[in-house]
């Protein structure tokens, strides 16, 4: 099962096994994760399961760009940055094995 | 409660017409007899349209998923006061209040990003300390064995200190933001309402817009930077030139916001815990417990019962064509008891699975600013509440605001043991 790394605020690193499609903001609160909230539950209607992808990552992968929902729910995220992605949004793959997200401060 | 003794609201609920029903009557929230009403509705009917009410008439959301399909779309689903706001009650031509509450974007998004830093993570691990400082202060004041008001003594005096820190108004005239908290959510037809008309609600409101301006005055001219909401509103380009209506608006926005809807879950709940004994006793046994409690208070209580969108095309929900131009109201205080979405949704329990999937805070763009700071607020007094092994005693039923907006609580009597 392809792992999947978690950067807590404070520098505490999960690594843990997230199935292939399954969103890594369940992948982080199925397997008790701090630092995520997901208050919609995977609906992209909030943005509390907010996370900044590793830019190696990103370019790597070949993510999809953030679509319109996400963006105009990520542009009131707490400390929304050009690498700000909503976890709710990213299905695992195989090719994404090994991905680093890292957590903002907090979720709001 | 209801003066008619033999009134019985679930068969009322169930022997009406449906579409007699209509849940925007400010009654059924005074007198707590709502719940069979919607439970109809979720069941039968749950895009329900009402034909002829006091406020017109008007689509009621009444399930989960309904309510969260309408919330994140706003690009047919308006909150532009100039086409009536988000409350079921319209805003009235003249009074309008132009807040970004009842804009749709960009002008929502930039005007709410002037203030919204002030609820940012750094900024509430500062008030962190204020707040428990405040808590410990009020609850060790608290009279022991005699019966209070557990809404005047502790839910509003916590509030109300921490709304005139987010303005940084004079902290001994605090309860002069609680008077106009009052005024503006009032609906001016009930008997004991502090303002009996729109113009006199409004005549209000310009005291109050009055006084902030000052402040405003004041403080654009200062050379140090100070994170109050005025202090925000008056250095960012979004907000810095905003008209005297405008001021008035959001300072009324704010001051609603930052006060009203804690207070009422701070109440609300003592008393869904008095309710479920055993989750009190669970709670004191396992104050771990308490996050996810505070979600579940925030739930079971919904401060906010309802808020209003205008349809801007067609759009078809459950079978149903919303027309461009009707009202629909995203019942919350329902939505929250979906039995299709949560499991035994009447229950108040502490240790509630995914207890953070609540509706009370509204979906999309429009999300409530303020929710950490209200969870932050909740959560330290509970903490110190049970830190301290308080037995609260609830004495009698609460008191509630006659409102179909704001679900108040205006008295819970306890005692303290």
């Amino acid at each position: 099962m392809p792992d999947v790394t978690y950067i807590e605020f404070n520098g505490t690193a999960h690594r843990v096994e997230v199935p292939v499609g399954t969103t890594l903001m369940r992948g982080a609160v199925d397997n008790n994760v701090p630092g995520i909230d997901a208050d919609c539950g995977g609906e992209c209607a909030c943005a509390t399961c907010h996370v900044y992808v590793d830019a190696a990552w990103l370019d790597k992968t070949g993510l999809p760009e953030p679509g319109s929902q996400e963006a105009a729910m990520l542009s009131f995220a707490a400390v929304a940055q050009p690498d700000s992605r909503l976890s709710c949004q990213i299905t695992m793959r195989e090719d994404l094995a090994g991905i680093v997200v890292r957590m903002p401060e907090g979720q709001h | 409660m209801d003066t008619n003794v033999n009134f019985d609201p679930r068969e009322d609920a169930y022997s009406k017409p449906l579409d007699k029903i209509d849940v925007s009557v400010p009654e059924l929230y005074q007198d707590d007899v709502y719940q069979p009403y919607f439970e109809r509705l979720r069941r039968e009917d749950p895009v329900h349209y009402c034909e002829d009410s006091h406020f017109g008439p008007y689509w009621s959301l009444t399930r989960y998923k309904d309510i969260m399909t309408v919330a994140v779309n706003n690009q047919v689903f308006s909150s532009r006061w100039d086409l009536g706001g988000v409350r079921l009650e319209d805003q009235v031509h003249g009074y309008e209040r132009p807040s970004f509450i009842q804009m749709d974007e960009p002008d929502h998004g930039e005007r709410r990003k002037a203030v919204s830093p002030v609820v940012a993570p750094a900024n509430l691990a500062r008030m962190e300390g204020v707040i428990r400082d405040r808590t410990n202060m009020v609850l060790d004041g608290l009279p022991r064995g005699e019966t209070f008001n557990w809404v005047k003594e502790v839910s509003v005096e916590l509030t109300s200190r921490m709304l005139a820190t987010l303005f940084d108004w004079p902290l001994e005239e605090r309860h002069q933001l609680m008077y106009w908290s009052d005024v503006i959510v009032c609906h001016v037809d009930t008997p004991d309402a502090p303002v009996h008309s729109e113009a006199e609600r409004y005549a209000e409101l310009e005291k109050m817009a009055t006084a902030m301006k000052a402040l405003w005055n004041e403080r654009v001219t200062g050379n140090a930077p100070r994170f109050d909401l005025i202090s925000m509103m008056a250095r960012a380009d979004a907000t810095r030139n905003m008209d005297f209506r405008e001021l008035l608006a959001n300072c009324s926005l704010l001051i609603v916001g930052g006060n009203d809807t804690t207070r009422n879950s701070m109440s609300g709940g003592v008393w869904g815990l008095s309710k479920f004994p055993d989750e009190y006793r669970k709670l004191r046994e396992n104050p771990e417990l308490v996050p996810s409690l505070i979600s579940e208070i925030i739930r079971w209580h919904t401060p906010v019962l309802h808020l209003r969108r205008t349809a801007l095309t067609d759009f078809e929900l459950g079978g149903k064509t919303i027309r461009k131009g009707d009202k629909v109201a995203m019942w919350f205080v329902s939505g929250n008891r979906d039995e299709d979405a949560i499991k035994d949704p009447h229950s108040l329990i502490v240790d509630r699975p995914r207890a953070r999937e609540h509706i009370s805070f509204g979906f999309g763009v429009h999300r409530c600013v303020g929710n950490r700071l209200a969870e932050l607020q909740l959560r330290i007094l509970w903490e110190e509440i049970l830190k301290r092994d308080l037995e609260i005693e609830v004495m009698d039923k609460p008191t509630y605001l006659r409102s179909n907006l704001i679900h108040g609580i205006r008295e819970l009597p306890v005692q303290i043991h």
